[in-house]
Order: structure tokens, then C-alpha cells, then sequence
């Protein structure tokens, strides 16, 4: 329904990360650099004659400077607004008048903008993505009216949602000095004053071809990819100032956090932690793969340890979870989710969450199921190749956080071959309450439970 | 012995037909198998698995008199045993095989889809085959399930979302089980029996009012097989469908007070039926109105023009049991009652003047060129054919959509907009803090 979307990480407190494992030898990929430096990836999937097409810049609201956040999804809302040669709203209706679709998203380390299109209308797409690369055209009024868009969306998103006004207040918590405590729309205060200047600086700042990485899924070979890629992208110029992606990092966390937001637009209160947690680093992925089973052991569905322990054996919720993302730059975060049942207070339902996860680090894993979550990440990468623009979309987000092909190719093998004691390992070092946020979120008339 | 025999008949009375799509290649074939059962197959043999969809009509609209919710927790509990499983025994085999099952309500059809590896074919459709036909619908599964919709409830209370669209399908449809909501009520649903879960079972899911599609790995012969196999043993409908409800509005706005900073707006009136003759000419007029892509009117004028919303889309709903032409978008309460004015005026304009040649020709080229790409996947060529034969479709229509798109013309969309779009009956349903906008 609505479109310019901004990628939000997992909504704390009602997603469980789905293992989504990768496989560069069977998804039938190949890659190339161009002069420029920009990296073209290649997904074929021959069953229909469609492709679609991505361009992923690896700058995200994180790469944002002080006091503009939110100025990577404004830019990517006002690059649709014009160039030297298309006139603004002339990009969609190029794609619609040619069948497609088009849209974009952000997220904290990247922004990418797509089209859906028959196969041989790739050419105009491209070089309608090499035109808005180098020569955007932003006028005044439209920066403006535009501004006005993203505080609605930004209403929409946040504003109206007690969990998502929870959720921000929670994670800039949880990061003391990492702009992942930033959120990915932006602070109110700060996108009310953000002008088409700030806009430009972004757009000269971070792209460029040599920022750039181009998906191609769908019906195509990789020889005419990479000609029509060298024919609409090989002449921009790189950026030669560009700067390596180097963020400030986190101080020791010595202290846990614990916070209560009172709402009276809450109806049903719950608890939500969260650990600072390490991500899926290049060449080194064993623990965030470890920390993805941990998450799937406790909470991902009805058999997992939270919901056995919390909705089963004992009635002291309505739903439980955890989460875990190991796609990003840079530290993640590992979480637990309580909907207390009806006289449940949220000081107990934490506290059974607590003893339920102390249970399973002293218990050990259930070797039967973890031997169920790894053939369905087997199934997985079997289901997912019907669906060749996740596929895409896993690439790119992949290769704007910092991993490589061969790290996207090697990680369902890696999946598979964690060991229980991995896995109890990687739980106990990522339950460190000094690293951590705990959020009651809870209705005006509940604050005694708060304490 | 006996698979043979059924193999041969199912090869016999398999009906081949091909689709040929504008340039998507989708071969339909209508099968029936051996014990009568319709499906309509996509073949693909390229990914070693199958996407099989199941639809029931009547859904949750087949809720008894006072036992509004009882078709959706009864829905929520398939899953939670048959035979001697438990819960978690059904949770643990399903993940064992890799089989995805999901089961959902709404108020024209109960919707089952699965998933699932070729290898795994017989196990997996063993299990759903329990849940459809055989749950067993423990107490305690019943108690805790309810408690979870219970919660859901309370959420929707202080949702402005869930309370705008409450209410306007109260306005619109009445006493008609889509005026209310289909959880049901805190009353109702706490008052839910084992027996109430039994009927709603009984009176939902039946052979007579199902319609099935597969697409991916599997052949005719084995899908006829597998159809008699999982859904054989339904019994037949007792109960009737519910009556059709005509829309009746006359124009106005409706206020509902909560405090939040954005406000929600529902609007809408009565709409046409899918086979109505001028559903064509409708459904480009709406492209063109608010289809919520940039070029529509509505997300021009409302969000490029003035930033007055993020999004705003408005639809035709030819449901089972009535007709409507819906929109919604949400605005700041001190820029809402701007926005609505604004969405007055567009209904007005298409109303009177229709659209422009220049608008109705790139409407035409982007939904003929757009309808392929829809066929891009073995999960929604199955959704696709399933929707189709609710629709009361063949498989023909493929062929001809595109051509019915392209004989819109002028003339068309000036007599359908006049027809549908009634300005004197647009009723807007407001949820929030809105300023200067009263109820009138």
C-alpha cells in the first residue's frame, strides 16, 4: 500500500528472526567490478521473463553526521523528485508506462532502490539508475512538501504506535555512542529543520559508482548484465574522496539499563530485553550463526524453550519470543519478548523469562531440535529460490554490511555445522545484563507493576 | 495395487489447458480427481517443491448467531493437535519435514496454505490432513488460544487502525456478519465452548464449498492422489451461506475521539460486483483515482502535491456478499480535515469529468505490461489460481484480461464514473484528534 518504505530493524516485540540461510553455489550467481569500482551482481532465475532490478548504495542512517538524522531516508524519498533531464515523479512513471514497479528502502548501513520490469526493459532501468546516481536536481518546494511526507510517515510509523515509540527509546538506550541509538526516519526535532542542502551533502558525500553495488535477479544472462551495466554505469566517475566506512564504536557497557513507558494507549503491557550483540563479520560468522540457532532454540515457534516453558508448561504468558539479526555493519542486537497473561505482572513475567533462559544455558540444547532448525534451513534455501527478489535483496543487504560473496556462500554450511556447545557458549556470553535494556511497556492505569 | 488404479483415473480425467500470458508462460491444467475433487495445477519441475493452496468458502462469516469469533479461534487451534498429538508433537513433525502450514480467517474464506519438499510429500500431507480433518480441539489448547485472542483484542481497543476500520464496517454493512469484527468480542469469545468450536468446524470446512490450486513439483495423476487423500473425508456443507447486504450511505464524517497525534480516516460507498460489465472500465477509473502508485490522482494531490499523508489508495471490494468501493489514508490531526477536503473534491471531479485520455492510456500500459510480473513465483502463480476460481474465473481469463483492459475506453470510464463514484454518499469514519472536523 504505501511505498518509499524505510526497512526497519525486527520490531522487538513482535518478530522472530527466521534463520535465512545463503547460497551463492546453488542460487546460480555471478559478480564483476567495474573500472569505477561498481560491483555488479547477477541472480538468474530463467522461469519467467522478469527482472528485477536493485542499486544498493552502502550508506544508511548510520552513516548520517551529527544532527541531521533521518537525511538517508529523506534522500531516498527526494530521489524521485528529478535530474537534469527527468522531470520530478518522471522516474515512477517511465516505470509504470513501461509495466513495472518501482520502490526503495533504508535501512541503517545501506539505501537501495529497485524496479521490477519484463526483461528487456533492464537497459532503460539502468539508465534511468546511472542518471539519478550523478544528476539529481532538487527543487526548493519539493524538498519542503516532501518534508512534510516523511513527518507523516513518520506519524504513521511511530508517532501513532505506543511498541514503536518503545522500541526507539529502547535501542537509542541500548547503543551509548553507535549511531544505531539514532532511528532510521529520524529524531522529530531534527527532521523538521532538514533542507535540501543537507540532502545534496548526503547525496555528494555517498553516491557513487563506487559505493554502489547493482542486483540483477530474474531472467538474464550475466554477459549481457555486464554489458548493459558497462554501457549505463561504466562512464560515472568515482568518487575519489570517499572516505572508508569507519563508524565510532561502543565504550564497555557497564551498566544495565532498565526503562518503563507509560502510554494510555496501551492495552496489553509487555517486556522486552535486549543484548548489545555481536554480527556476522567477514571471514568470522560461527557466533553469529550460534546466536541465530540460540534465538531459533528459544524462541523461534511453538516448540521452542520460551513459549514450552512460558505458554505451555506454565500459563505465565500469551506469547513469547527471541530475536536476533546477524546482517549488520556493525554490533547487533540479541533480544526477548514477554506478553504476560491476564494478572501476570511484567516484574514476573521478566523474572520467568530470566529463570527460563538460566534453564536452558544449564540444561544444554535440545540436540533433536536443533537437528529440526538446521533441515529447515536446508528447506529454506530450497523454498527460496522461488523467490528470486529476496534473493536479491539478501545479496545486497549482505554486501552493505560488511560481508563478502564468499561469506554469503559459506554461511549455510557454517549453519549446519555449529555444535551444541557453540551454541550454549555464544547464549552465555550474549546474556550479559551489564550489555543489556529491559522495557516495560505498559497502559497509564498499570504503573504499579513497575515498581 | 489401489495407487495404481487411482493414477490411471486420475490421468483420464485431467483437462489440459494453456495459458498463454502476455509473455509469462503459465500452463493451467483443470484437474478432477479420481473422488471429484477441482483443482487447477501449474507444473514446474525446476524446484523440488509444492505450493498448494486451499480455500473454503463462507469463512468466518459462517459464525452461529451470538458465537461471533468462534470460526477464528477454532481456525487458530488446527494446529494445536490431532490424533495422539499434542501441540508441540504436530509443531516438532511439521519441523521435522520442513513443512509450512498456515491457516487463516477472514470474512468470505478460511485460507489454507502449504508448503512443502517433494521428497516429503506423503508426511507432510499426513499432517495436514490431521489438522483439517481431525483436530482435536483440547480444553487447555482451547483456554490458552483464547487468551491469546482476548489479548488481541484488548491491543485493538486503543489501535487507531483497528478502531477506524471497527467502526466503518459497522456503519457500512450492519447487522450483516462483516459490520463486525471477526474475533468476536471480549463476550463472546470468553463464552466460546469446546461444542462452539466443534460447529464452527463442521459448518466451515466442507467439500462442497472448497476450491484448490498447486503449483511447483508435482504432476496431475499425483496431485488427484493427494486431493481425494487429504480432503476426501470432508463431509458436505448443512448450514446456508450468509445473504448479501447492499451498502446504503449518504454523505458525512464521523468523528471517533482518541487521543493520538495522527488521525485515520476509512472512506467509502457501495461499489460493483466482479462481473458486473463495467468492472473493467471501474478498475482502470481506480488505477487512475487511487491505486496508490505516484501517478494516481488521489497520492498525487494529497501527498506530492500538498505532504498532506504518506500514503492514500482507495479499492474496489466486490466481496461474496456485497459490493464497495473503499479508501484510506491517515493525516496529523491539525491537517486532516485538508486532507479529506481534497479527497472530496478529486470524487467529485472523476465523477463529473472522468479522466484524461493521456491518464487513461498510461493506466492501460502499466496494468497490461505489470500483469505478467505478477507470475513470477510458484507461491503466487498458486495464490493467483486459487483467486481466480473464487472469482469464478477459467482459466481463459488469462489470455483475455489484457485485451478487456485495452478496450476501455473514454466512453467507458465516463459512464462508469458517473456510476460509481457518488460523491453524495461518500462517508468518512475518523479516528483521532482531529482539528476543526466535527461529526456531521
Amino acid at each position: 500500500m504505501t511505498t518509499r518504505i524505510t526497512s526497519w530493524l525486527a520490531g522487538a516485540a513482535t518478530l522472530a528472526i527466521l534463520a535465512t540461510p545463503l547460497t551463492a553455489a546453488q542460487d546460480n550467481v555471478s559478480s564483476f567490478v567495474l573500472d569505477n569500482g561498481l560491483e555488479l551482481v547477477v541472480i538468474e532465475d530463467h522461469r519467467a521473463p522478469v527482472v528485477v532490478h536493485m542499486v544498493w548504495y552502502r550508506a544508511g542512517a548510520a552513516d548520517e553526521a551529527p544532527g541531521v538524522s533521518g537525511i538517508a531516508h529523506f534522500l531516498e524519498h527526494l530521489m524521485f523528485k528529478g535530474t537534469d533531464t527527468l522531470a520530478p515523479g518522471e522516474f515512477s512513471k517511465t516505470v509504470a508506462a513501461n509495466g513495472g514497479s518501482d520502490n526503495a528502502f533504508t535501512s541503517f548501513d545501506y539505501t537501495a532502490y529497485f524496479q521490477t520490469v519484463a526483461a528487456d526493459r533492464l537497459d532503460l532501468m539502468m539508465q534511468m539508475e546511472a542518471d539519478r546516481m550523478v544528476n539529481l536536481q532538487l527543487a526548493e518546494h519539493e524538498v519542503l512538501t516532501e518534508r512534510d511526507v516523511i513527518l507523516e510517515e513518520r506519524n504513521q510509523r511511530t508517532e501513532n504506535d505506543p511498541g514503536a515509540l518503545n522500541r526507539e527509546q529502547q535501542t537509542a538506550a541500548l547503543y551509548m555512542n553507535h549511531p544505531y541509538g539514532v532511528p532510521i526516519i529520524g529524531w522529530r526535532h531534527e527532521m523538521e529543520q532538514l533542507d535540501r542542502q543537507d540532502a545534496l551533502n548526503f547525496y555528494e558525500e555517498f553516491y557513487a559508482p563506487n559505493n554502489a553495488i547493482v542486483i540483477v535477479a530474474g531472467d538474464v544472462n550475466p554477459d549481457e548484465a555486464l554489458a548493459l551495466a558497462q554501457d549505463n554505469y561504466g562512464m560515472l566517475p568515482a568518487n575519489a574522496d570517499l572516505a572508508p566506512r569507519e563508524r565510532v564504536s561502543e565504550p564497555p557497557q557497564l551498566a544495565e539499563r532498565r526503562m518503563t513507558f507509560t502510554d494510555p494507549r496501551v492495552a496489553q503491557p509487555y517486556v522486552v530485553r535486549t543484548y548489545l550483540a555481536p554480527e556476522r563479520d567477514s571471514g568470522a560468522q560461527r557466533q553469529a550463526a550460534a546466536l541465530q540457532l540460540f534465538a531459533e532454540l528459544l524462541g523461534g515457534g511453538q516448540t521452542a524453550a520460551l513459549p514450552q516453558a512460558l505458554q505451555f508448561d506454565t500459563q505465565v504468558a500469551v506469547y513469547s519470543s527471541a530475536f536476533y539479526r546477524g546482517l549488520s555493519l556493525d554490533d547487533t542486537s540479541f533480544g526477548l519478548v514477554v506478553v504476560p497473561a491476564e494478572g501476570v505482572s511484567l516484574t514476573e513475567a521478566e523474572d520467568a523469562m530470566d529463570a527460563a533462559v538460566a534453564a536452558y544455558l544449564d540444561a544444554g540444547v535440545d540436540e533433536a531440535h536443533l537437528e529440526r532448525i538446521k533441515f529447515q534451513l536446508k528447506a529454506a534455501q530450497i523454498y527460496e529460490r522461488d523467490n528470486v527478489s529476496s534473493m536479491a535483496r539478501r545479496y545486497g543487504a549482505a554486501l552493505t554490511s560488511g560481508l563478502t560473496l564468499d561469506d554469503i556462500e559459506a554461511w549455510p554450511e557454517i549453519l549446519q555445522s555449529i555444535t551444541p556447545e557453540e551454541i550454549i557458549a555464544a547464549g552465555r556470553r550474549v546474556v550479559n545484563r551489564k550489555a543489556s535494556v529491559t522495557s516495560y511497556l505498559q497502559g497509564a492505569d498499570s504503573a504499579e507493576v513497575s515498581q | 495395487m489401489i495407487m495404481q488404479k487411482l493414477l490411471m483415473r486420475a490421468v483420464l480425467l485431467t483437462l489440459v489447458l494453456t495459458s498463454h500470458v502476455a509473455q509469462a508462460d503459465v500452463k493451467i491444467q483443470e484437474i478432477t480427481s479420481p473422488g471429484g475433487i477441482k483443482a487447477w495445477l501449474s507444473e514446474e519441475t525446476s524446484i523440488p517443491f509444492v505450493a498448494l493452496e486451499l480455500r473454503f468458502k463462507g469463512g468466518a462469516s459462517m459464525d452461529r448467531p451470538g458465537k461471533r469469533g468462534a470460526v477464528n479461534l477454532m481456525t487458530a487451534l488446527l494446529v494445536e493437535g490431532t490424533g495422539d498429538m499434542d501441540a508441540r508433537d504436530f509443531a516438532a513433525a511439521s519441523e521435522a519435514i520442513a513443512a509450512q502450514f498456515s491457516y487463516d480467517v477472514g470474512g468470505d474464506t478460511l485460507s489454507i496454505s502449504a508448503r512443502f519438499l517433494t521428497e516429503k510429500t506423503e508426511e507432510s500431507m499426513a499432517l495436514l490432513r490431521g489438522s483439517i480433518l481431525a483436530p482435536n480441539f483440547p480444553q487447555d489448547a482451547i483456554d490458552r488460544v483464547r487468551a491469546q485472542v482476548l489479548s488481541g483484542l484488548a491491543s485493538d481497543t486503543t489501535d487507531p487502525n483497528a478502531k477506524a476500520r471497527a467502526r466503518f464496517n459497522e456503519v457500512i454493512y450492519g447487522d450483516h456478519p462483516y459490520g463486525s469484527v471477526l474475533d468476536g468480542t471480549v463476550e463472546t469469545v470468553s463464552a466460546l465452548t469446546r461444542e462452539d468450536i466443534q460447529n464452527a468446524h463442521r459448518d466451515t470446512l466442507v467439500k462442497d464449498r472448497l476450491y484448490v490450486s498447486a503449483a511447483g513439483d508435482i504432476s496431475a495423476e499425483e496431485l488427484g492422489v493427494l486431493l481425494d487423500k487429504l480432503l476426501g473425508d470432508l463431509p458436505l456443507s448443512e448450514r446456508p451461506l450468509p445473504d448479501h447486504v447492499q451498502i446504503e450511505t449518504t454523505a458525512g464524517i464521523e468523528v471517533v475521539e482518541f487521543d493520538t497525534p495522527q488521525s485515520v480516516a476509512i472512506f467509502g460507498h457501495k461499489g460493483i460486483t466482479r462481473h458486473d460489465p463495467d468492472f473493467f472500465p471501474a478498475y482502470v477509473l481506480n488505477e487512475i483515482l487511487g491505486s496508490g502508485g505516484f501517478e494516481a490522482r488521489l497520492m498525487h494531490e494529497v501527498r506530492e502535491k500538498r505532504g498532506l499523508t504518506y500514503g492514500i489508495y482507495s479499492y474496489l471490494s466486490p466481496r461474496d456478499y456485497a459490493e464497495g468501493y473503499f479508501g484510506s489514508f491517515s493525516s496529523a490531526n491539525d491537517r486532516i480535515a485538508q486532507a479529506i477536503e481534497v479527497v472530496k473534491e478529486e470524487w467529485t471531479k472523476a465523477a463529473e469529468n472522468g479522466v484524461t485520455e493521456e491518464e487513461l492510456e498510461a493506466a492501460k500500459t502499466y496494468l497490461t505490461g505489470a500483469y505478467a510480473l505478477r507470475f513470477d513465483s510458484n507461491a503466487a502463480i498458486a495464490r493467483i489460481m486459487v483467486g481466480m476460481q473464487q472469482d469464478d474465473l477459467t482459466p481463459e481469463y488469462i489470455n483475455t484480461r489484457n485485451a478487456n483492459i485495452e478496450a476501455v475506453t473514454m466512453e467507458d470510464i465516463r459512464r462508469t464514473a458517473a456510476r460509481i463514484l457518488r460523491p453524495d454518499e461518500l462517508y468518512f469514519v475518523v479516528v483521532g484528534h482531529p482539528e476543526g472536523l466535527m461529526t456531521q
